[in-house]
């Protein structure tokens, strides 16, 4: 089952010369974990726009081909019901969690919804659950720790029980070990609830172990999307990221069989190789 | 020279923010500052630029106390480029936010500065542009910008590669380097030890107000309980060097001539 299919997409923004995507064609299958990564100004946040309905329902501009989030055609479905479909967590969680405690945040979208009272208290605890956040239910955010509130804000995208989660850089602003924890817990959920996730990251180190797919874009088109190692090995595309540390490494030795993603990996390969 | 003697730090809420920092920062280094969200990295650096004065102790700055400084005659030496340049923007156009300090500050070249900014961040473009239609990592760079444009002796950069691409990262390596080789004192206060490691930088490691580790990268992330202490990972290469026993290479090249042998 597809859980995001793009068709040949152009768009291009109202009064410019040139079009943001060009071509993009992309297909998501449910349950994967697919990394987005590309310079400044490459095109993601336009995919990403498009994605969630921003685009063209608050943006103008002209476009051809398709975007089909879950079955539903993105240009002909209203951003309410797209809502409901795709979760989108912020680089920085402040932008997202706003109320008086942990719980009230997490219901704040669901309330939005209408929903009964009960499914409320059973979707928000669930996601508490989830997040490992049922001791900090009552607490206010500003007595949270950054890595918290990042869990906070994704509990309450959750909530909502969409098909895709997408997260735009969601660790930068975290100290290293909260990251690769905030990494681990969106792995967790996809493995357990089977959710879709885009994660877009611009260090592809701390990602690629857990993606099902890379994918590159330059210049509003995509220019490498494939499974981690396979992009890996695909240096043309990797000059528009940056080289990860490692790939960088198993190149300089001469690049004997697949690229390792992790440190970890790149040890045991040598230590199998050297016995 | 920089230098904080005894220094403590409580937030009016009563919170410790620093404890019995004793520092030195000698001129024309580069130092890093790291650790967990919260350990109280951005207090010390604001204790530089004298946003903040010490609860107890003392900082010196090329000699002088801070407490008796105004931050404005501070501000001309020390340059912050702050974590969220939200807190940092507020001109009509990217030019004029340049401008804003050199006009301050009372720089006459001030014209042949602002196009040397705009050109070396990749800001010309935007130049009669409110900042706050700019992207986040644009934005970043105009901080740069107009921080770097008044030219201060020391400068101090809080999270400089958020939301910056690799070769944005690469503009800012460069930069460091220039202001290096100008005899400038940087301070990086960072998450980012990736980025960190090939510059090699002295590393202050803190966590929970104080710092628990100081010397050069390599030998402030040796230990593992400073790592677990102060939430960090250590970086890639440092990594591979530990679990292969091997002397901590720069870079990749370096690592590769060794594990060629």
């Amino acid at each position: 089952m597809q859980a995001l299919k793009v068709e040949d997409y152009t768009f291009s923004y109202l009064d410019t010369k040139n079009p943001a995507l060009i071509d993009v064609s992309l297909e998501i299958a449910k349950g994967e974990i697919v990394v987005l990564a590309g310079p400044s100004g490459c095109g993601k946040s336009t995919l990403l726009k498009s994605i969630v309905g921003l685009i063209p329902h608050m943006y103008s501009g002209s476009w051809s081909g398709k975007v089909i989030v879950d079955g539903a055609e993105v240009s002909k479905t209203k951003i309410s019901e797209l809502a409901k479909k795709v979760g989108f967590v912020f680089q920085n969680p402040e932008n997202q969690i706003f109320m008086f405690s942990v719980e009230r945040d997490i219901a704040f979208g669901l309330e939005n919804l209408a929903l009964p009272k009960d499914e409320m208290r059973q979707r928000v605890d669930e996601a508490l659950s989830l997040l490992n956040l049922k001791n900090l239910a009552d607490r206010a955010p500003h007595e949270l720790s950054d890595g918290q509130k990042q869990r906070t804000a994704i509990a309450g995208v959750l909530a909502m029980k969409p098909s895709i989660l997408i997260l735009d850089e969601p660790t930068s602003l975290l100290d290293p070990y909260t990251a690769h924890e905030v990494i681990g817990t969106v792995q967790r959920l996809n493995k357990n609830l089977g959710i879709t996730v885009i994660i877009v990251e611009h260090r592809l180190d701390l990602v690629s172990s857990i993606a099902s797919r890379l994918v590159i874009m330059d210049n509003g088109r995509i220019i490498a999307n494939d499974v981690p190692k396979k992009v890996y090995s695909n240096f043309e595309a990797l000059k528009a990221v940056g080289m990860p540390i490692m790939a960088s490494l198993h190149k300089e030795l001469g690049g004997i069989g697949e690229p390792p993603l992790s440190v970890d990996e790149f040890v045991s390969a040598l230590k199998i190789r050297n016995d | 020279m920089i230098e904080f003697y005894d220094v403590s730090f409580r937030h009016q809420n009563g919170i410790m923010a620093l404890r019995e920092i004793n520092l030195k920062i000698e001129t024309n280094t580069l130092t890093a500052i790291v650790g967990e969200n919260g350990a109280g990295k951005t207090t010390l650096v604001r204790h530089i630029n004298g946003l903040l004065k010490p609860s107890q102790g003392k900082v010196l700055v090329f000699g002088e106390d801070t407490k008796k400084q105004s931050v404005a005659r501070l501000s001309r030496k020390v340059g912050i480029v702050f974590q969220n340049p939200d807190h940092q923007l507020f001109s009509d156009t990217v030019e004029n936010e340049i401008l804003f300090g050199l006009r301050n500050f009372g720089i006459e070249e001030k014209h042949d500065r602002l196009e040397w900014a705009l050109e070396f961040f990749d800001l010309s473009r935007y130049r009669n542009v409110s900042p706050m239609l700019l992207s986040g990592g644009e934005k970043k760079r105009l901080c740069f910008a107009c921080v770097l444009a008044w030219d201060p002796d020391i400068l101090i950069l809080d999270e400089p590669t958020v939301g910056q691409d690799h070769k944005h990262k690469e503009k800012i390596v460069l930069m460091i380097n220039n202001l290096l080789q100008k005899g400038k004192t940087v301070i990086i206060v960072s998450h980012d030890l990736e980025f960190l490691w090939p510059q090699q930088p002295r590393t202050l490691v803190m966590s929970q107000g104080k710092i628990i580790a100081d010397g050069n990268i390599a030998e402030a992330l040796s230990n593992d309980s400073v790592i677990k202490q102060a939430n960090l990972v250590r970086p890639q290469l440092l990594a591979l060097a530990i679990a292969l026993t091997l002397k901590p290479p720069r870079n990749v090249a370096e690592a590769a001539k060794v594990l060629a042998r």
